[in-house]
């Protein structure tokens, strides 16, 4: 019977009931977007890793997985990795950042290809003239490039010689001495790949990589690929929390304005529901169910909504940006959007409760 | 409904509210009695307590000063949450506009009525009567503003007896309503009267709708007058 009432009173005033249906659905959208997009960064640049086909992953002094520290390695190390014992390909690469997120990186392509098989090209081939760029699918198509197409980056033109399947190391890609020469680090890399003879010898040669470099950040393909997780990213987390504070606020604020003014609006069947003997716990349970109903329906819609922003980042931002659909989310977002959301009916129902209901039915 | 003696007893009444500074006293020693059966209409000019005489008797409101017992149960003795409980079954309101409420069907109103009250509605032969006699058998299913007003307030009598209270209290129950949809209520609350034997008290302005009432009180700046 009182949910009865609860679904007429929303159908009574439709434009009140999706409104707030609608603000709810844009705070579950808000956190699962940014929570999807975070996760789905960090889940490409994890499989982008994976697809190099390196064993062992060594990085400069002091930095992490996930940041390159400024100073990069010296090319010689190559030559002591090549002499290690179970050691079958030693290269290097060197990553410069070109605004944003994005970086172009550059690559000795003969060694890359007896590491990783090499790229495989959906369009185009390897470089032919020193100005040549590869360029992966997603980038290309994000940024209508055939081969042939020029493309402006480090104040310079370059021709794309050949697009290749995404997935693998990086989005940009140049020779590793053309990038080298071209940004003053003749003779450097930013990170060295090395592969094995037999994988199951991974974590016995980073042990002994280890003792020989003690300074260099050295992993195995498993452990580094760990790395790239929400923890490990500097302020991910506390920015997630305040993006999803906002939201419950915003959230709060919505349904605290719609179940106030449903009060006000409702003096009148208050005072006939307590004229009938509804006590405290009736009226509250009235405006609880409603507010349930409100962020219930709000959080299905925003998870429906947030396959939609999914959408939008892959088709308008798919070469920079990835967002993956985070179901384990769903619970917790819904737990937050009803929770500020029955916050929200808290004071209404209070002020429900105190409300004289004689005024309200004794005259006109 | 044959105790002997009044069903309701009212000794001494007083009642003041504090409106900022000022102390209005609604009600200033009211003595009455009314016997189980009656049909009791209570006439005054505006302002002299008589829809606050009411909401004391519906536990809307605490007494200041003096007694009131309904069923031999003293309400001054009530806490809240008591006289909260009364009212699903001890009283059964009818307020002169907007009874109902505006989004439930004429059914879904009394149904809530007995929600409220903890028990389910049952269409016992008690209640096809009471809707035979009340005459909207067959707008049950209408919302309130489908309903005219005489059929709107004759749903509000409806719901306000499902329970069986022991009082029926109607704060001008036609005052807003034509001379034929008046009539049309007058005479359901002397039928219910009549035929099921319910205490009724109601307030009105309108010297005909007195005439249908046993017994006229006549109420003066918060006092009964003879
Ligand atoms: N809730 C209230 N707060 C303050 N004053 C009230 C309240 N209810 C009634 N009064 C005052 O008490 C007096 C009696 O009112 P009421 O019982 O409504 O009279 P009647 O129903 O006979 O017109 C009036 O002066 C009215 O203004
Ligand atoms: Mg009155």
């Amino acid at each position: 019977m009182i949910n009865k009432l609860v679904l007429e009173n929303l159908k009574h005033r439709p434009v009140r009931t999706l409104l707030s249906v609608l603000a709810i659905a844009i705070e579950v959208t808000m956190i699962l977007t940014l929570v999807g997009l975070s996760r789905g960064m960090l889940d490409e640049a994890g499989r982008r890793a994976k697809g190099v086909g390196a064993d062992v992953w060594i990085r400069p002094p002091g930095s992490s997985a996930i940041s390159f520290s400024s100073a990069p390695m010296s090319e010689g190390l190559l030559k002591f990795f090549g002499e290690q014992p179970h050691v079958t390909v030693a290269t290097g690469t060197i990553a410069q950042p070109i605004g944003g997120i994005d970086t172009v990186t550059g690559v000795d392509l003969d060694k890359f290809s007896r590491l990783s098989g090499g790229f495989r090209y959906i369009a185009g081939g390897p470089f032919q003239t020193p100005d040549d760029i590869l360029v992966d699918e997603r980038y290309a198509k994000q940024n209508h490039l055939e081969v042939g197409s020029q493309l402006k980056l480090l104040n310079k033109q370059w021709r794309v010689c050949g697009i290749f399947e995404s997935g693998k190391l990086a989005r940009l890609v140049l020779p590793l001495a053309r990038l080298q020469e071209l940004t003053g680090n003749t003779g450097k890399l930013t990170q060295i790949f090395v592969k094995l003879d037999d994988p199951k010898r991974t974590n016995e040669m980073v042990r002994a990589f280890k003792q020989r470099l003690p300074d260099y950040a050295i992993y195995s393909i498993e452990e580094f690929t760990s790395l790239f997780s929400v923890n490990n990213v500097p302020g991910l987390k506390p920015f997630i929390y305040v993006v999803i504070a906002i939201s419950v606020i915003v959230g709060f604020l919505v349904v605290f304005l719609s179940m106030y003014t449903a009060v006000l609006e409702r003096t009148r069947e208050i005072g006939i529901l307590k004229s009938l003997g509804a006590g405290p716990r009736y009226i509250l349970s009235i405006l609880l169910r409603e507010t349930f109903v409100l962020a219930a329906a709000g959080s299905v819609l925003g998870i429906l909504f947030s396959f939609g922003t999914r959408w939008l980042i892959l088709e308008f931002a798919g070469a920079t940006l990835t967002a993956m659909i985070t179901p384990d989310w769903w619970p917790t977002t819904t737990i937050i959007a009803v929770g500020g959301a029955v916050m929200g009916s808290l004071y209404p129902g209070w002020k429900a409760i105190q409300q004289d209901a004689l005024e309200a039915l004794s005259y006109e | 409904m044959s105790r002997s003696g009044s069903l309701i007893s009212i000794h001494n009444l007083s009642k003041s509210y504090r409106v900022g500074e000022v102390t209005v006293e609604a009600l200033r020693g009211v003595d009455l009695e009314v016997a189980a059966g009656e049909f009791l209409s209570i006439v005054g000019p505006s302002g002299s307590g008589k829809s606050t005489l009411f909401h004391i008797l519906g536990g809307l409101t605490p007494p200041t000063r003096g007694s009131v017992s309904i069923d031999g149960v003293n309400l001054a003795e009530m806490s809240d949450a008591g006289r909260t409980n009364m009212r699903k079954t001890k009283v059964g309101f009818v307020f002169q506009k907007y009874n109902l409420l505006p989004t439930l069907t004429a059914r879904d109103n009394i149904a809530i009525a007995r929600h409220i009250a903890g028990k389910p509605l049952e269409h016992d032969a008690w209640f096809s009567e009471v809707l035979d006699l009340l005459g909207i058998s067959g707008r049950l299913d209408h919302k309130p503003r489908a309903m005219s007003g005489g059929e709107q307030q004759r749903v509000a009598i409806a719901r306000a007896i499902v329970n069986h209270p022991a009082i029926l209290l109607a704060d001008e129950p036609t005052g807003n309503l034509d001379t034929k949809n008046s009539d049309a209520v007058l005479n359901v609350l002397r039928g219910l009267n009549e035929r099921l034997g319910q205490t009724i008290l109601m307030i009105t302005h309108n010297p005909e709708a007195a005439a249908y009432g046993h017994r006229i009180v006549n109420m003066r700046d918060g006092q009964i007058v003879y």
